[in-house]
C-alpha cells in the first residue's frame, strides 16, 4: 500500500489500524468501482463559470417554477398537483433527482445513497399517509385511527446488530458484559426519554414532533437547545461509556455530529420523537431497498422536471434567468419556490442569508457478489453497526426483500463529525482506490473474508451532505424569518428546520406549496 | 568423524522455501480449521498467528541448545514436522466431536508445529554457515523463507482448499514434508555419517503414511462427524445454504440440515401422508396444478404425484444441492420413487418468499413443508406477510397445508403459526400425527372459506392415512390446546424468539 493511501486510512479509520495493515508484505486487492459525482463539483462549477448576465435567449411562462429536484421541491410539486395546479416545472442541476436521497439500481437489486428509512407516521400527518396511501403501503388502521404501515415494509428483523471485539451482538446498545450501572443508567435515560415522549403542552402539543414544526414552543423545552446533548447527559449523571456511545452513535448516524456538539433538543428528539432505540414502544420504521428514494421515485413520477438546469438568479417579480443544456432562458412565473440549500439559495436571491453549518458525509454501496461467511452469533440485520469504527458501518439493501442469500448490495455510511470544511479540504486529492480500501479496511474488521467477495465498489462524497443542529442552532435563531416569502418567492428546505430529515423536507414543500395555492386562488 | 564435504547450497534454499510453504499452511489451516468448528474467525486466526509466531521464536532460541549433530537433528525436525502438521487436519476434524477442549487441542498443534519450524531456520544457518559469507547467507535464506510465506498464502485458498479440502491439504504438506526430508539425507550425506540410512528408511515411513492417509482422507472428515451422529454418516455436501448430511443405520436412513434431522426413512411416510393428503382431499375439486415450497427431498412430491388428478406439480426448493441429492442419492431417489424424473414437475430453486411475490399464478393445493423457524431467515416464511402471499396464491377453492412444528415439544410456536395464518386471512384447521422419530408432529390445513377438514380417504395405496386416522389427526388432545401468542410478523419476529426457547428445554 502506498504511504498516501495509509496516511488517508489512517485518516480515517485511526493510526493504529492502518499500521496494522499496513505491515502486510503486498498490497491488497482494491476491486474495481468509482467515486460518484454529487453535484458538488458541478456546483462550484457554475459559480466559477458565472457569466455576469447570460444573454437570455427564450422567455417562457408556468403557472410555478420550482428550484431544486430534493425532496422539498418534489413535495411541493405534489402537492400542488393535488390542489390542481399543474402548469409547474421543476428545475435541477444535477442529473439526477432527489438530492441527497437519490438511489441505485443494478439487476441485483436498488439502493439507497442517502437516508434510507421514515418513521411510521401518527394520525396527525395526514400529507405523509396520503403520500404511502399512493404508494400502497398502508394496510389498514388501528383502532385509534393510526395507519397501520404495510408488514412488507415494516423493517425486518433483526434490525440492528453491532459488531464488538471479533463479534456481533443483536441490537444496537451493547447489552453483553453490561455492569448493573450501566444497565441502571440506561433504564434512567428510558424512563426520561419516554417522559419526553408522553410530555404535552397546555395546548396537547408534544415536546419533540415529526414534523418539528408540530413541536411545542414552551421555553422548557426549547431551552434544552441552549445546551449540548453531552452536557444534558452529564447533568442527569447519564456517564456510562456504553449509554454515552449509544448517544454519540445517534447524532452521528443522523446529523454528523457528537453528543457534544449536538444541540440537547436535537438529541432527545432522535429518542423521543422516533423512539427508535429507545422505548420498548417504539414506533415502527418503513423502509424500502433504495431507502426514501423510493418516495422520491413516486414524487418525481408525475413532476414535469428539467434537470442539467443551473439557476443564475431569482427575481421577486416571479422572473427567473437559468443556463440549461441548449443555452441561457428566462421563465416568468407567477409564483417560485425555491427549495435548495441555504447557500445555493444566497447565491441567487436577494438578500443574501446567513450559511447553516453543513456535515460532510462518505457513502459508499458495495456490490457483493456472496455473502461473507457468518459465525453462529447474531445473524445478518438490517443495519450492521462497527461500535469501534468512526464509520456507521452498513445497511443491506436486500435484508427487508427477505433475500438472504446470493449477492447483495451494502450501503456504508460515513459522517465528519468535525468541521466540514476541513474535511472537504482533506479529501479533495482522495481518489477512488483511497476510498476503497477505507471502506475494505472497514468492513474488513467484522469480515475479513469480504474483500474477495466484492465485484465493484462506488464511493459518493457530500461535501455539504445536511445541515446540522448544532447547540444553540435551532431556536432564537432567523429561520422563521428564512422561511417567509420574498415578493413572489417562496421557500422549502430542510435548512428552514435545522433537521435534515425526510419529513422537514417534505413538510416544507407542502407549507411552500400551500402558500402558493393560496397566492395564486 | 566422517569427512564433510561441501553443502549443495542453492539446493538447501529451495528446502528453505518449501519448509516455508509447509509452515505457513499448517498456520492457515489451523486458523481456517478453528473458525469453521468454533466460529469467531477473527479471533481464531489472531490467536494462530500469535501463538504460531511465539513459537517459532520459542524454536529459535532453543536453537542455541542443540550443539552436535546438526544435520541429523534437522532432518528429526523436518520428520517432525512432517508428522505433527501432517496429521493436524485429521487429528481436530476428529477431536471436534469428543474433545471437550478443542481449543486446547489447536493451539497445541499450532505452539508444537511453531516450534519446530523454528528451530529449522537457525540450524540450517548454521549448517551452511563458512560456506557461504554471512552477509549472502542471512539474505539468501531469509528470502527463500519469505516467498516460502507468499507462495503459500497465494495457493492456501485458490489451490489447496477448493481442490483437495482441508483434510487433504494438511496431508500433502506432511508429504511434501517428508519428501524434504528423505531428499536431505543425499543433499546432507556427508554430515551425516552412518546417521543417514536409519533416517532415510524414516522419512520414507513417514511419506509412505501420509500418502496412506490421503487415500483415507474422505474417511477422515466421515469420522468426524460420526462423531456427531448416533449412525455412521454415508454423505456430507456443505453448500451455500447449509450442511447435508445422510446417516444411515439398521432401521434405514436419516437426512439432517445442519444438524438437524428431516426425515427418518422408517417413518417418514406417516409425516408426509399426512402432510400432503389431507390438503389434496380439502380442495373443493380434486388439484390439477399443485405447488410445493419446500421439500426438496422430493418425499412430498411424492405423495402429490399418487393423485391421478394431478397435471403439473411446481417444486420451489432453495438449495440446488438438496434437488441434486434427491435426484441422484440412489437411497433417496428409490425413497422418493424418482419423483423428480416425472415430466409433471418443475424445480425452482430460489427462495419461497421473494419467488412468491415475484411470479403470479393460482395453484389448487400448496404445500408448505420449510425446515422449522430456528433462524430469522427461516422465520420469515412463517410470517403474516408470507402467509398474505400465499393465500394470494391459492385458488378460491383450493387448499394448503403448512408443516408447522410440535404442539407438544413447541406448543407457542405451532399456535403462532396458527394464529398468523389466520391474521392473514386464512381458515385454519389444526391437526397432528405422531411420528416416532420426531414425536408428536403439527400442522395447519386452511382454505380460503370456511371449511370441514376431509373425513375419508381416496383409495391410494397409503401405509398410514386411513378414515381413522384421518379422524384423529384433527383431534387436539388437551396438552396441546391452543395458548395465547402474538401473530408472527416481519418486524417482530416473534415465533423464532418462542421456537428458541421451547426448543432449549428439550435439548
Amino acid at each position: 500500500m502506498s504511504s498516501t493511501r495509509r496516511d488517508f486510512v489512517a485518516m480515517l479509520l485511526g493510526a493504529p489500524f492502518a499500521a496494522a495493515i499496513g505491515c502486510g508484505t503486498h498490497a491488497p486487492r482494491i476491486p474495481p468501482g468509482t467515486l460518484i459525482e454529487t453535484g458538488m463539483t458541478r456546483g462550484h462549477a457554475v459559480i466559477r463559470d458565472r457569466h455576469a448576465a447570460p444573454a437570455v435567449q427564450t422567455w417562457r411562462t408556468h403557472a410555478v417554477v420550482i428550484i431544486g429536484a430534493g425532496v422539498a421541491g418534489l413535495a411541493a410539486a405534489w402537492e400542488l398537483r393535488r390542489r390542481g395546479i399543474t402548469d409547474v416545472v421543476v428545475l435541477e442541476l444535477d442529473d439526477v433527482v432527489g438530492g441527497t436521497a437519490r438511489g441505485g439500481q443494478t439487476a441485483v437489486t436498488r439502493y439507497p445513497w442517502g437516508a434510507h428509512y421514515i418513521v411510521a407516521p401518527q394520525r396527525d400527518q395526514p400529507d405523509l399517509i396520503a403520500l404511502l396511501r399512493e404508494l400502497d403501503a398502508i394496510e389498514g388502521e388501528a383502532a385509534d385511527g393510526t395507519p397501520i404501515i404495510d408488514e412488507a415494509l415494516r423493517c425486518r428483523e433483526p434490525e440492528e446488530r453491532v459488531f464488538y471485539r471479533g463479534r456481533w451482538y443483536e441490537g444496537l446498545y451493547l447489552d453483553a458484559g453490561a455492569s448493573t450501572e450501566d444497565r441502571r443508567q440506561l433504564a434512567v435515560f428510558r424512563r426520561e426519554i419516554d417522559r419526553w415522549s408522553a410530555w404535552r403542552d397546555a395546548g396537547g402539543k408534544r415536546a419533540f414532533a415529526i414534523p418539528t414544526r408540530m413541536s411545542t414552543g414552551d421555553a422548557a423545552v426549547t431551552a434544552l437547545d441552549q445546551m449540548s446533548f453531552a452536557a444534558w447527559l452529564d447533568g442527569h449523571r447519564l456517564s456510562s461509556e456504553r449509554l454515552r456511545w449509544l448517544c454519540d452513535y445517534a447524532c452521528r448516524d443522523d446529523y454528523a455530529l457528537l453528543a457534544a456538539d449536538t444541540s440537547a433538543w436535537a438529541g432527545l428528539f432522535y429518542f423521543a420523537a422516533r423512539q427508535r432505540t429507545g422505548s420498548a414502544a417504539a414506533q415502527s420504521v418503513l423502509t424500502w431497498p433504495d431507502g426514501n428514494h423510493t418516495l422520491v421515485r413516486h414524487l418525481a413520477s408525475r413532476a414535469a422536471i428539467e434537470t442539467g438546469v443551473a439557476v443564475e438568479r431569482v427575481d421577486p417579480t416571479g422572473e427567473v434567468i437559468a443556463v440549461g443544456k441548449a443555452g441561457a432562458f428566462g421563465v416568468r412565473a407567477r409564483r417560485v419556490i425555491v427549495a435548495v440549500p441555504g447557500f445555493v439559495r444566497s447565491r441567487i436571491v436577494q438578500p443574501a442569508i446567513a450559511s447553516g453549518d453543513y456535515g460532510a458525509w462518505a457513502v459508499a454501496n458495495i456490490h457483493l457478489r456472496a455473502r461473507p461467511r457468518e459465525a453462529h452469533h447474531a445473524p445478518p440485520a438490517w443495519d450492521n453497526v462497527l461500535r469501534d469504527s468512526p464509520s456507521l458501518g452498513y445497511v443491506s439493501a436486500t435484508h427487508q426483500r427477505g433475500r438472504d442469500r446470493g449477492p447483495t448490495v451494502w450501503t456504508w455510511y460515513y459522517p465528519f463529525p468535525g468541521d466540514a470544511r476541513q474535511a472537504r479540504t482533506q479529501l479533495a486529492g482522495a481518489g477512488y482506490a483511497d476510498w476503497a480500501e477505507v471502506v475494505l479496511a472497514d468492513l474488513e474488521r467484522a469480515h475479513p473474508d469480504v474483500r474477495a467477495l466484492v465485484s465493484h465498489i462506488e464511493v459518493a462524497f457530500w461535501g455539504h451532505g445536511m445541515i446540522r443542529p448544532r447547540t444553540g442552532a435551532l431556536f432564537g435563531g432567523a429561520r422563521a424569518e428564512h422561511a417567509r416569502p420574498v415578493g413572489h418567492i417562496h421557500f422549502a428546505h430542510t435548512d428552514l428546520s435545522g433537521l435534515a430529515l425526510f419529513e422537514e423536507a417534505f413538510d416544507h414543500g407542502l407549507r411552500a406549496a400551500r402558500e402558493v395555492a393560496e397566492a395564486l386562488a | 568423524m566422517p569427512a564433510r564435504g561441501p553443502i549443495a547450497a542453492s539446493a538447501l534454499y529451495l528446502n528453505v522455501f518449501i519448509v516455508a510453504i509447509c509452515g505457513l499452511i499448517y498456520e492457515l489451516l489451523a486458523g481456517t480449521l478453528g473458525s469453521y468448528l468454533l466460529g469467531d474467525s477473527v479471533t481464531q486466526f489472531s490467536l494462530v498467528i500469535g501463538l504460531y509466531l511465539s513459537a517459532m521464536g520459542v524454536g529459535a532460541w532453543l536453537s542455541r541448545q542443540l550443539e552436535t549433530q546438526l544435520a541429523r537433528r534437522f532432518l528429526d525436525i523436518e520428520l517432525a514436522v512432517a508428522i505433527v502438521g501432517g496429521a493436524s487436519a485429521p487429528v481436530l476434524f476428529l477431536s471436534f466431536g469428543s474433545v471437550a477442549h478443542f481449543q486446547a487441542v489447536l493451539l497445541g498443534f499450532v505452539g508444537a508445529i511453531g516450534v519446530l519450524v523454528g528451530l529449522e531456520l537457525p540450524l540450517l544457518m548454521r549448517l551452511l554457515e563458512g560456506q557461504v559469507a554471512f552477509k549472502d547467507l542471512v539474505s539468501r535464506v531469509l528470502t527463500f523463507d519469505y516467498i516460502g510465506a507468499l507462495a503459500a498464502a497465494v495457493m492456501f485458498p485458490l489451490v489447496l482448499v477448493p481442490k483437495l479440502g482441508l483434510v487433504r491439504s494438511s496431508l500433502a504438506m506432511g508429504v511434501a514434508n517428508a519428501g524434504v526430508a528423505l531428499w536431505g539425507t543425499w543433499l546432507l550425506r556427508d554430515q551425516l555419517g552412518r546417521a543417514r540410512l536409519g533416517l532415510r528408511i524414516r522419512a520414507v515411513i513417514v511419506l509412505l503414511a501420509m500418502l496412506v492417509a490421503i487415500g483415507f482422507a474422505d474417511r477422515f472428515t466421515t469420522w468426524a462427524e460420526d462423531e456427531m451422529y448416533a449412525d455412521p454418516v454415508v454423505f456430507t455436501e456443505t453448500t451455500p445454504y447449509q450442511r447435508i448430511v445422510v446417516t444411515r443405520g439398521r432401521a434405514g436412513f436419516q437426512l439432517f440440515l445442519n444438524g438437524n434431522l428431516q426425515f427418518a426413512s422408517a417413518d417418514e411416510y406417516r409425516y408426509h401422508e399426512a402432510l400432503v393428503h389431507p390438503a389434496m382431499m380439502a380442495a373443493d375439486a380434486p388439484p390439477r396444478h399443485v405447488l410445493i415450497l419446500g421439500g426438496g427431498d422430493g418425499l412430498a412430491l411424492r405423495e402429490v404425484l399418487a393423485h391421478p388428478s394431478v397435471e403439473a406439480v411446481t417444486l420451489v426448493d432453495l438449495d440446488p444441492a438438496m434437488t441434486k441429492l434427491a435426484r441422484r442419492f440412489p437411497a433417496l431417489g428409490q425413497l422418493n420413487r424418482q419423483a423428480f424424473a416425472d415430466h409433471r414437475v418443475t424445480v425452482i430453486n430460489d427462495d419461497a418468499m421473494v419467488w412468491l411475490d415475484e411470479h403470479p399464478g393460482t395453484w389448487d393445493a400448496i404445500i408448505v413443508d420449510f425446515p422449522d423457524p430456528n433462524t430469522f431467515s427461516l422465520g420469515k416464511l412463517y410470517t403474516k406477510l408470507f402467509y398474505r402471499r400465499l393465500l394470494a396464491r391459492l385458488s378460491l377453492g383450493g387448499a394448503v397445508s403448512v408443516q408447522a412444528t410440535s404442539p407438544l415439544f413447541a406448543r407457542r410456536s405451532y399456535w403462532c403459526i396458527i394464529e398468523t395464518m389466520r391474521a392473514a386471512g386464512f381458515v385454519v384447521r389444526p391437526y397432528q400425527v405422531t411420528v416416532p422419530s420426531f414425536g408428536v408432529w403439527g400442522y395447519a390445513l386452511a382454505r380460503r372459506v370456511p371449511f370441514e377438514p376431509p373425513v375419508h380417504v381416496p383409495g391410494l395405496a397409503l401405509r398410514f392415512l386411513n378414515d381413522a386416522a384421518l379422524a384423529a389427526m384433527f383431534d387436539m388432545p388437551a396438552d396441546m390446546m391452543p395458548v395465547p401468542v402474538e401473530v408472527n410478523q416481519l418486524d417482530n419476529q416473534a415465533l423464532v424468539r418462542y421456537y428458541e426457547k421451547e426448543w432449549r428445554r428439550w435439548e
